[in-house]
């Protein structure tokens, strides 16, 4: 018996569609269970298909599955016997079933850190852990979400790979077509860490830096998929968004497994554009309603930095929609000040109980070097976000030091080092003998 | 005014295929009217029940979003490219 998901809404039928795209779609498309895609606006339904927004509202369209029914403990089992990456938890994914036998840069299964030191220092009496998804191959969560759209983009037809990055999404789509076949062609913000510059250029496909900020690039790239010179390219993060975003689910498949396949009660997730946080409840969802986890409250925190904080500042106003910024952040992953998925977050932060909250740059960099020091972990400003923020609702009394927290670090320090730079470096610089190291009072 | 209009994929079926049309009007609330008026069924696709611009769609009076500026209020000067975009994408 298969379990049949709809997103949100009714599930009209799409022939009632008075406008729909232009692109055309192969007459069969294996995407494992993925059955169609839905509006989370209207509840339109469309057959799958490289489309991202729905032909009656422009609201965007999510993947609705035939997801396996039957013995939930089976299905832990056939989990636990898959590969140690993401396509383990490929009959809940927008992909073929040999997935796992195709070219790809398997990423996944990052560790799930229990962060004691960390805990003592916010006087947490629960149990605090770090989900590091440095740990990926590009070193950002990014890989997740590339790699499923990477199968979309194969079972398309598509032959170059593209998207609007902030960068880390460039470095995981450049690996990612290396690894599988694909030219890439990704676009930047021209001034960009260097680190990520550099991670996104390595992999040999076509980099180019927009004079502007993302979101620029993403209008930019909106633009280019519409006209003739976009044709044939998947990006990840317009046209295959639908596939893409289903990618951050597995953050949520990960942490519960990892946890005995129990839910956390607490969850705080860095915001950029809020497809992240949507598609962790989507996930968590998906595993109660398949008895994989036990159906209790969880409540999802989404962290902002100041200078680019329209969710947060949307949330603390008590609005449903989103107010566009123009982002003034070190947080340069989470610069997007128009986020596409704004208002969702709203909505799952009130239905769970949650909140937005941000941290300004300085609390950034405290809290990169604070998870450092007590954890060996060196997280990318994005990283920095959400342990400040968690910081911070700990302290204001609204988030439970008592329960079981669950904080994403999504990418890796090294890419981020000018972040740090400033503040951090040598205790001393010596001559090389024992007076000057006496002299300097480091012994002891 | 006359104004250049990018089409996105989703409305060329109101405008058989093309990607790019022209319209009138001072402002974008006009330029809506008149695109309206040689397409008919746009302005639903792009405005709410409210007359308000839909919550996923992005629009561009040259390089600025008109959240920005006004609105559909923003003044469209003589020659100028509006843009029409999907907000869903990104991230």
């Amino acid at each position: 018996m298969a379990v049949q998901t709809a997103p949100t809404g009714d599930t009209n039928s799409a022939a009632g569609a008075p406008a729909t795209t232009t692109v055309s779609t192969p007459a069969s498309v294996d995407l494992g269970p993925a059955a169609a895609l839905s509006c989370r606006e209207c509840g339109q339904r469309f057959p799958l298909g490289p489309i991202f927004a729905c032909a009656e509202c422009f609201g965007p369209l999510e993947v609705a599955y035939d997801l396996p029914g039957g013995d939930p403990e089976e299905l832990k089992k056939r989990i636990a016997e898959g590969p140690d990456n993401i396509w383990r938890y490929a009959p809940l994914l927008p992909v073929p079933a040999d997935v796992a036998t195709k070219p790809s840069i398997n990423p996944g299964f990052t560790k799930l850190v229990k962060a004691d030191n960390l805990a003592r220092e916010l006087g947490v009496t629960g149990s605090l852990h770090i989900k590091d998804d440095s740990g990926n191959p590009t070193h950002s969560f990014k890989d997740r979400v590339v790699a499923i759209a990477v199968e979309a983009a194969r079972a398309f037809g598509f032959t170059t790979l593209s998207c609007s990055s902030t960068g880390n999404l460039a470095g995981a789509v450049g690996a990612a077509a290396a690894r599988a076949g694909f030219r890439s062609c990704v676009f930047i913000p021209h001034d960009l860490e260097q680190g990520k510059v550099v991670m996104a250029a390595v992999y040999g496909g076509e980099l180019v830096g927009i004079e502007g900020n993302y979101d620029d690039v993403n209008r930019f790239c909106s633009e280019l998929i519409g006209d003739p010179l976009g044709e044939g390219w998947g990006f990840v993060n317009v046209n295959l968004r639908p596939y893409y975003g289903e990618g951050s689910k597995t953050l949520a498949y990960e942490i519960c497994e990892q946890l005995g396949w129990r839910l956390p009660d607490q969850i705080v997730v860095p915001i950029a554009s809020g497809s992240q946080l949507t598609k962790i409840d989507k996930g968590l969802q998906e595993l109660i309603r398949l008895g994989l986890v036990e159906d209790k409250p969880y409540k999802i925190f989404g962290a902002q930095a100041k200078g680019c904080s329209p969710v947060s500042t949307a949330f603390k106003a008590g609005h449903d929609v989103v107010r566009p910024q123009k982002p003034d952040t070190i947080a340069k992953s989470l610069a997007i000040g128009n986020p596409a998925d704004g208002p969702y977050v709203l909505d799952i932060a009130r239905r769970t109980g949650g909140a937005v909250e941000d941290v300004d740059d300085e609390q950034i960099v405290a809290a990169i070097k604070l998870l450092a020091r007590t954890e060996g972990i060196f997280a990318e400003t994005a990283g920095g976000v959400t342990v400040g923020v968690t910081k911070k609702l700990i302290e204001a009394g609204v988030l439970d030091p008592a329960l079981t927290t669950v904080v994403l670090n999504t990418g890796d320090g090294l890419k981020t080092l000018d972040a740090v730079a400033e503040t951090t470096g040598p205790t001393a610089t010596i001559r090389p003998d024992l007076d000057a190291f006496r002299a300097a009072g480091l012994a002891g | 005014m006359s104004v250049n209009v990018r089409i996105p994929t989703i409305l060329r079926t109101y405008t058989g295929g093309q990607a790019e049309v022209s319209a009138q009007g001072a402002t974008l609330a006009d330029v809506i009217q008149s695109l309206e008026k040689d397409h008919p069924g746009i302005a639903a696709r792009v405005l709410d029940d409210q007359g308000k611009l839909r919550r996923f769609v992005n629009v561009y009076v040259n390089d600025d979003d008109v959240r920005f500026e006004q609105g559909l209020q923003t003044a469209t000067p003589d020659g100028a490219g509006v843009s029409i975009i999907p907000a869903v994408a990104g991230g």
